[in-house]
C-alpha cells in the first residue's frame, strides 16, 4: 500500500514538474498581490508594519485557491481519477497523497516566499519564525479544504467562479489564527495559543477532510 | 407605550426600528407566498405537459 | 424488511420516502404550522411594539430585539435542518431528505439575511454605526456564505441529483466548521476588544419584555415550518413531475 502511494506520489511531482510554468502562477500571484497594498494605501514603514501580518495571510490565502481549481481537473479530464477511485487503495488515502503534492507545489512556495515578502513590509525578521511556521500550519490546511472545493466542482464548467465562494467561508478560521499568531508574534507576544489552535485545525482537518473530499470525487464521478 | 404619537415616534428611534419591522414583514411575505407560487407553476408545468400527451 | 421496520417502530419514518405520501403530509401539515404562527406573532407584536416597557438604557430602540432574535435563531436552525436532511440523504440514499435540504436553504439564507439586516438597524443608534464586527454579527455574515455556496453549488450541476449530493458533501463540512468559525470570530472579536457588545441582553431581560420575545420565537419557528412544508411539497413535486401521482395531484 505504501508503494502504491509514493508511486502515485511520485507521478504527481512528475507531473507537477512538467507544468512548471502553471506551479509558480500562485506564487507570482502571491507577490503582486502584496504589492498591491503598499500600492493602494500609502508605503509609510509603520503602517505597513502593522498591517503585514493580514495582509501577507489574505494574500496567501486568495494565492492558494488560485491553484485549487487545477488540483484534480486533469485527473479527471483524462480519466485517471476514475481508475484511482477503482483502485484497491482507499480513495480517501489516495486523495490525501493528492493534496500532499499540491501543497509541495504551490503551499510550499508560498511559504518560502512569506519571509521576503514581510522583509519588505517592514515585517520584524524575529518575528520571521512564527509567520513560516503559521503558514506553514495554515496553508496545509487550505490545500485540504480546496480539494473538498476542486472535488465538489470537478465536473462543473464554471467551477473557477464558484470555488473561492464554497471555500472562502470555511477558510476564515484559518485566516483569524494564522494572522493573530503572526501579528501576536510580531508584537513580540507569545503567539504559542494561536499556533496549538492551528496545529489543532490541521490534525483535524487531516482525520477528517479525506472523507470528505473522497464523498465529494464520488458525487463527481457519478454526474 | 401610553400614546398612539409615541408609537410612530418610537421614542425616537422611528427610523431604525421601523425599517427594520418593514424589511422583516417583506422578507416573511416572500418566504410565505414565494414557494406557493412556484408550487403552482409546477403544477400548471405539469398539466401542460399531460394536456399536450 | 417490512416487519422489521415495524418492529423497531422506523415504519412512520420510511413511509417519508415516498414522495405522494411526504407531499401529502407536507400540504395536510401548512395550515397547522401556519394559523398558530400568525396568532403568535400577532400577539408578539403587540406586547413587542405597544404593551413591553422600554428598556431603561436603550429606551425603545431595543424593539428590534423581537425580530432581530428570532430570525438570528432560525438562521442557525435552518442550517441544522439543512445539515441533517443532507446527512440523512448522503447516508441511507434518501432521495426526499435533499428536498428537505434544498427547501431549507433559501429559508435559512432569507433568516440569516434578515438577522443581519436587523442587527445593522439596531446597531446605528446603539453604537453609532450600522456596522460593528461584533463576533456574532460576523459569524452571521460567514453563515450567510455558506448558505449561498450551498445554493450557489446545487444550481450548478445540470443533474438535480448529482446536485444534491454535491451540495450535501459541502453542507457536513460546513456543519463540522460552523462551531470552530463561530469560536474563532469570538476569539478574535476578544483580541481586537472596542466594540461594546449588545446592552441589556442575557438572562436581566425584564418580564414585560420576555414573553412578547417568546411570542415571535415560537411565531416565527412555526412560520418557518408552514413555509418549509409548503416549499418541500415544490421541491418534491418537481423531482416527481413526471411521475402518475403527480399528474393527479397537480
Amino acid at each position: 500500500m505504501s508503494r502504491a502511494l509514493s508511486a502515485l506520489l511520485v507521478r504527481d511531482l512528475k507531473l507537477a514538474y512538467r507544468r512548471r510554468g502553471e506551479v509558480l502562477t500562485p506564487a507570482m500571484f502571491f507577490i503582486l498581490v502584496t504589492i498591491l497594498f503598499p500600492l493602494g494605501l500609502s508605503p509609510q514603514p509603520e503602517l505597513l508594519r502593522s498591517i503585514a501580518p493580514g495582509v501577507l495571510w489574505t494574500a496567501a490565502l486568495l494565492a492558494g485557491l488560485i491553484g485549487q481549481e487545477s488540483l484534480l481537473k486533469g485527473d479527471f479530464e483524462d480519466g485517471s481519477l476514475e481508475q484511482l477511485a477503482l483502485a484497491p487503495l482507499p480513495l480517501e488515502l489516495t486523495a490525501l497523497a493528492r493534496v500532499a503534492t499540491h501543497w509541495l507545489t504551490t503551499g510550499l512556495p508560498l511559504v518560502i516566499l512569506a519571509p521576503l515578502l514581510g522583509l519588505m513590509l517592514d515585517y520584524p525578521v524575529q518575528a520571521m519564525g512564527t509567520l513560516v511556521l503559521s503558514l506553514l500550519l495554515g496553508t496545509s490546511i487550505l490545500s485540504l479544504l480546496g480539494a473538498v472545493g476542486a472535488a465538489l466542482t470537478v465536473g462543473l464548467r464554471q467551477s473557477g467562479m464558484l470555488l473561492p465562494i464554497l471555500v472562502l467561508p470555511l477558510a476564515v478560521p484559518v485566516l483569524i489564527f494564522g494572522a493573530q499568531a503572526a501579528a501576536q508574534a510580531a508584537h513580540g507576544e507569545d503567539p504559542a495559543g494561536a499556533l496549538y489552535l492551528l496545529a489543532a485545525l490541521l490534525a483535524l482537518g487531516l482525520t477528517l477532510i479525506p472523507f470528505a473530499i473522497a464523498a465529494a470525487v464520488r458525487v463527481s464521478l457519478e454526474s | 407605550m401610553s400614546s398612539f404619537n409615541e408609537f410612530l415616534t418610537m421614542g425616537g428611534y422611528a427610523a431604525y426600528v421601523w425599517p427594520a419591522y418593514a424589511i422583516a414583514a417583506v422578507v416573511v411575505l416572500v418566504n410565505l407566498f414565494a414557494p406557493g407560487r412556484r408550487l403552482k407553476r409546477i403544477k400548471d408545468g405539469i398539466r401542460r405537459r399531460k394536456g399536450a400527451a | 424488511m417490512a416487519a422489521l421496520n415495524n418492529k423497531y417502530g422506523w415504519a412512520w419514518f420510511h413511509r417519508f420516502a415516498s414522495p405522494p405520501y411526504l407531499y401529502r403530509v407536507a400540504g395536510l401539515l401548512v395550515p397547522w404550522f401556519a394559523w398558530p404562527a400568525a396568532a403568535l406573532i400577532a400577539v408578539g407584536l403587540y406586547g413587542g411594539l405597544w404593551s413591553s416597557p422600554p428598556d431603561y438604557q436603550q429606551g425603545d430602540g431595543f424593539r428590534i430585539i423581537y425580530i432581530h432574535v428570532p430570525s438570528a435563531y432560525l438562521s442557525m436552525m435552518g442550517y441544522a435542518i439543512l445539515a441533517v436532511a443532507s446527512a440523512v440523504g448522503l447516508v441511507w440514499r434518501m432521495k426526499l431528505a435533499h428536498a428537505v435540504a434544498a427547501a431549507a436553504a433559501p429559508l435559512g439564507a432569507s433568516f440569516t439575511f434578515l438577522a443581519l439586516v436587523t442587527g445593522a438597524l439596531w446597531g446605528k443608534p446603539m453604537w453609532g454605526t450600522f456596522w460593528v464586527w461584533d463576533a456574532r454579527l460576523t459569524s452571521e455574515l460567514i453563515l450567510l456564505f455558506l448558505y449561498f455556496g450551498f445554493i450557489a453549488l446545487r444550481r450548478a450541476y445540470e443533474d438535480p441529483r448529482s446536485g444534491d449530493r454535491a451540495a450535501a458533501v459541502l453542507a457536513l463540512v460546513g456543519v463540522v466548521n460552523l462551531p470552530i468559525i463561530h469560536y474563532s470570530v469570538v476569539w478574535w472579536n476578544s483580541l481586537h476588544q472596542g466594540a461594546t457588545v449588545f446592552v441589556g441582553q442575557g438572562s436581566d431581560i425584564a418580564p414585560g419584555m420576555l414573553w412578547p420575545l417568546l411570542c415571535m420565537i415560537f411565531g416565527f419557528t412555526l412560520l418557518f415550518a408552514a413555509c418549509l412544508a409548503r416549499s418541500v411539497q415544490a421541491e418534491v413535486l418537481e423531482r416527481e413531475r413526471g411521475a402518475a401521482w403527480a399528474a393527479e395531484v397537480a
